[in-house]
């Protein structure tokens, strides 16, 4: 049985969720979607904290919100006047879009409630991730710890640096 | 009321179906790109809720999620770069006015 409070918190995230995101994709003016992605990236974080991650919560409101939502921003004052909505949408490509939308839905919806074993597991007991164990496995070559990952990010990101210098510059 | 896994399958699942939706009706190259993050953090979300119900003494998912973030910011970074290389050339960021690379 969960907590009144949980509940009520679970439906705030759950429905905050879906609104945010069907605006993103719904509203006209560029800006505004980058917005309401915000919102939704927020709510993301915060059931990343309703699930016990506050180190992944954090980590996504500081690189979601605070930096690629910052880049969304600046691209969009960069290339685009701010107050232009986007044409109208041609029903064709509507149509189309809703379609690919619902196909999607259907096939995993199918998939989930052909497992509606596993559907409805609870939420068992866990002890919150401690930063120690966490620092421990992102740094270890052992079983389970990461170290090969983390180092193969750190090459990406040079290359995305140099990619992105490279391909920015002006000739 | 007990909330289970499905409880949180479900958000996900719109969230990833209005990137597709945005992805498919969307011209201007940026709201493509929002799109786009929608889809990726819908199934960072599956990552974190799988782990949680149905492992919650590993914390594989939690790192994939990790890892799949700082890929999405390098990911965003470059399309940005680009998209602006693009508009410096072509005054427009729109899909369907550049098809000057068709040929």
């Amino acid at each position: 049985m969960e907590s009144v409070g949980s509940i009520i918190m679970y439906l705030v995230i759950a429905l905050s969720i879906i609104l945010f995101s069907v605006l993103t994709v719904t509203t006209r003016k560029i800006l505004r979607s980058a917005t309401f992605l915000l919102f939704t990236l927020f709510a993301t974080a915060a059931l990343y904290f309703k699930l016990d991650y506050e180190f992944l919560g954090a980590v996504q409101i500081a690189v979601y919100a605070g930096g690629i939502v910052v880049l969304f921003v600046f691209s969009i004052f960069l290339t685009t006047h701010p107050g232009d909505s986007s044409e109208k949408l041609v029903s064709k490509k509507k149509v189309l879009g809703v379609f690919a939308a619902l196909l999607t839905f259907a096939v995993a919806a199918f998939a989930l409630l052909y497992r509606c074993g596993m559907a409805l597991t609870k939420l068992p007991e866990m002890e919150n991730p401690k930063m120690h164990e966490i620092g421990t496995a992102l740094m270890g070559t052992g079983e389970y710890q990461y170290l090969l990952p983390f180092e193969a990010i750190s090459v990406l990101l040079l290359a995305c640096i140099i990619g992105g210098v490279v391909v920015a510059r002006k000739r | 009321m007990d909330i289970t896994i499905l409880y949180y399958l479900v958000p996900s699942l719109i969230m990833f179906c209005c990137g597709v939706y945005g992805f498919i009706t969307r011209r201007n190259m940026i709201a493509m790109l929002i799109s786009l993050e929608l889809m990726l953090n819908a199934v960072d979300i599956n990552f974190v809720v799988f782990n949680r119900f149905l492992y919650p003494e590993n914390m594989e998912g939690m790192f994939f999620t990790l890892f799949a973030i700082a890929i999405a910011a390098a990911e965003t970074a470059l399309a940005i770069a680009i998209i602006i290389n693009v508009f410096r050339s072509a005054k427009n960021i729109s899909v369907s006015d550049l098809s000057k690379m068709k040929h």
